[in-house]
């Protein structure tokens, strides 16, 4: 599935300063019953958001109208557990472009990138000064810029630099996926698979 | 290639590279792929929505297990979403040739369990499923783990996946496992060590004397939870303990190609010398049977111990709001603590050997009258063998019930739910917040120390129990 180009992203941030976020808090099992890739998103984080019987959360972030934006800024080891996508999905449809942690679970991260999700990686001092930022002023601005591989935060002026492959970078510029990568060699991993003693 | 000495996980990799990419990840030949039927279905509708067709169906195996019932596996299952994902499996499977063990069939269970069980899995391969404890299969000197669904699509379409290669860690614990010290204990000491984190961005080759004496279901127990300490998978060397395990089963190599199969697998060892990224050394002395008392499975420690007044690393909020969520405080013991419910089975500890285990403890005692135990065979062989071996009969007598073969409460997807509030000992992998239902509190632990609570109502050392 194609998902948007990705080149400079600049908005206002969701903080969440929680350490370990797992993947069955992003979306807990009971919700991945579906056979379709939609509507994920309204269960985002569904037992940190809502009572059982539905009612918002009011203490929890997303409930929280004075936050918006399409960057999420979490504590360190964003993502781990379970390998399903729907929490990456559930992520992509509640409207985030970019998840800002100061580390991330291997497998959440390839998920995202997979499916146009940037996963930002910076350091915990930068992280820090995020939250700061966000916490004084909540409509601060945090800007993403894929091509110089920067992190800003225009009100303070502070800024780093963040890694990620050239290959995934190319394919997170221009919308492309592995799969189209893959299909284009075919030919190559026929001539592998004929060699292989499984 | 250079003449620098080799690592397994090194062997096994670069023979799978299709393709190097600069600055990128590997181009990753795949030799076996399971399927369930919770991460599957949206790779299928993504790869007919491109027109593509799965490029080697016998290459692939599926099994239903995530959200099966547990109980009255003959009737139709009750919720229409469950069904429905169930359904898919099945018509997807078929419409590409791909092998499907679906509910009822003889051959059903968890994915990690009869993968195994049925000679699938084999030392040198490269294995995959959506889902994180495909870890398990490292057992037998594979490189396993778990994908995300656009990864199924890819290797459905092309059997190969993009990866770059994780770094190397090799953990050695040797000495001696004490009395009533199984290898979940070993593994979640490994992970109260390192943190839910430590070995993020790393595959761990697992040495040393504890290892090499393991059986391969307790083999497989510590490859399995590799993930909750962050890392890709862990693997271990294939030696005759795995040879004898593969040898007969239904599709393992027979006659001349097993010769041939073994005599590649020999060569599947570390060499001396070989670098790794990061090491550490145990002493099989030092581990007591263990208990989760937090959130993730870092936060773990020996069961006689008290809950530590912080943890290394982690931000006192977190470590805070994890206690919290477990209505557990700095500095208190976990011993006498009450359970309400006790979970046996899943990927991690639904084995024979944990069942035997169980079995040990309970036989001849009787279930605490408040709890709720629920016992759930990985597969349906390991649930003949249960009948088989007499368990069946011990636990029986003991109030026990024995429960049809899937996920179950692990992850609480279908019925088998731990209610909020209540606390649960699981032999699973995860005690995240509402892992096992919402609101539900999971301490981690092995089979016998679920057993000593199921029999005596507490958190209770089990090695009081055993004679």
């Amino acid at each position: 599935m194609a998902y948007d180009k990705f080149t400079i992203l600049k908005s206002t941030a969701v903080p969440m300063p929680i350490e370990n976020v797992d993947t069955d808090q992003i979306i807990p099992a009971r919700f991945l019953k579906a056979t379709e890739r939609k509507g994920f998103g309204d269960n985002l984080f569904r037992d940190w958001r809502y009572e059982t019987d539905g009612t918002p959360k009011k203490d929890f972030v997303l409930n929280n109208p004075i936050y918006s934006g399409k960057i999420l800024v979490a504590g360190k080891n964003f993502g781990s557990g379970s390998s399903r996508e729907h929490a990456a999905w559930a992520i992509y449809d509640y409207g985030f472009r970019c998840v800002v942690s100061s580390f991330f679970a291997d497998i959440f991260k390839n998920n995202s990138l997979n499916i146009g999700i940037l996963p930002v990686q910076v350091s915990p001092e930068f992280l820090d000064k995020i939250f700061t930022a966000i916490e004084s002023d909540p409509k601060a601005e945090v800007e993403v810029n894929l091509e110089t591989q920067t992190i800003t935060i225009p009100a303070t002026g502070d800024s780093e630099s963040f890694a990620i492959n050239s290959y995934k970078k190319h394919n997170m510029m221009n919308g492309f996926d592995d799969i189209d990568y893959l299909q284009a060699m075919k030919d190559e991993i026929k001539v592998f698979a004929d060699k292989s003693m499984y | 290639m250079s003449n620098k000495p080799a690592t397994l996980f090194d062997k096994v990799w670069d023979s799978h590279v299709v393709r190097k990419i600069e600055d990128g990840p590997d181009v990753f030949f795949i030799d076996r792929h399971f399927i369930h039927e919770v991460t599957s279905p949206v790779a299928f509708l993504g790869m007919e929505n491109r027109g593509l067709k799965v490029m080697f169906p016998e290459k692939t195996f599926a099994t239903a297990d995530h959200n099966t019932p547990t109980i009255n596996q003959h009737l139709p299952v009750q919720d229409p979403l469950s069904a429905n994902q169930l359904k898919a499996l099945e018509t997807n499977s078929n419409k590409y040739g791909i092998s499907h063990w679906g509910l009822g069939n003889p051959k059903n269970g968890i994915v990690h369990v009869v993968g195994p069980e049925n000679g699938i899995t084999l030392p040198g391969m490269t294995i995959v499923c959506g889902d994180s404890h495909t870890s398990t299969h490292g057992a037998f000197g594979a490189i396993a783990f778990g994908i995300g669904t656009s990864e199924v699509e890819m290797v459905l379409s092309s059997q190969c996946i993009m990866q770059p290669k994780p770094k190397k860690m090799r953990i050695n614990v040797n000495g001696q496992l004490g009395k009533g010290i199984t290898p979940k204990d070993v593994t979640l000491y490994i992970i109260s060590k390192l943190t839910a984190a430590g070995a993020t961005g790393y595959f761990v080759e697992y040495a040393g004397d504890v290892f090499e004496n393991m059986s391969m279901e307790g083999r497989m127990t510590v490859c399995n939870m590799s993930i909750e300490m962050g890392a890709r998978g862990g693997i271990i060397a294939p030696d005759e303990t795995t040879f004898n395990y593969i040898k007969g089963r239904e599709k393992a190599p027979k006659g001349e190609a097993w010769d041939k199969a073994l005599a590649y697998w020999k060569t599947l060892r570390t060499e001396e010398g070989a670098a790794f990224d990061q090491e550490y050394t145990y002493d099989a002395a030092d581990i007591e049977p263990m208990i989760t008392y937090g959130t993730n499975p870092g936060m773990g420690m020996g069961i006689t111990k008290h809950i530590p007044a912080a943890l290394a690393g982690d931000s006192k909020t977190s470590y805070e709001k994890s206690l919290q969520y477990m209505g557990f405080h700095e500095e208190e013991a976990m011993i006498g603590k009450k359970v309400d419910y006790v979970f046996i089975g899943s990927c991690t500890n639904g084995r024979i050997e944990d069942f035997r285990a169980f079995a040990s403890i309970v036989k001849g005692r009787k279930k605490a009258e408040h709890v709720t135990a629920w016992i759930v065979p990985g597969s349906h062989i390991v649930e003949q063998q249960i009948k088989e071996e007499g368990i069946l009969d011990i636990l029986t007598e003991a109030g026990f019930q024995l429960r049809q073969p899937g996920c179950s409460a692990c992850l609480a997807m279908n019925d088998d739910k731990v209610p909020a509030g209540k606390y649960a000992v699981s032999t699973s992998n995860r005690n995240f917040e509402g892992r096992q239902g919402p609101g539900s509190r999971t301490m981690l632990a092995s089979p016998l120390v679920a057993a000593a609570a199921a029999v005596t109502g507490v958190v209770t050392d089990p090695r009081e129990l055993i004679a």
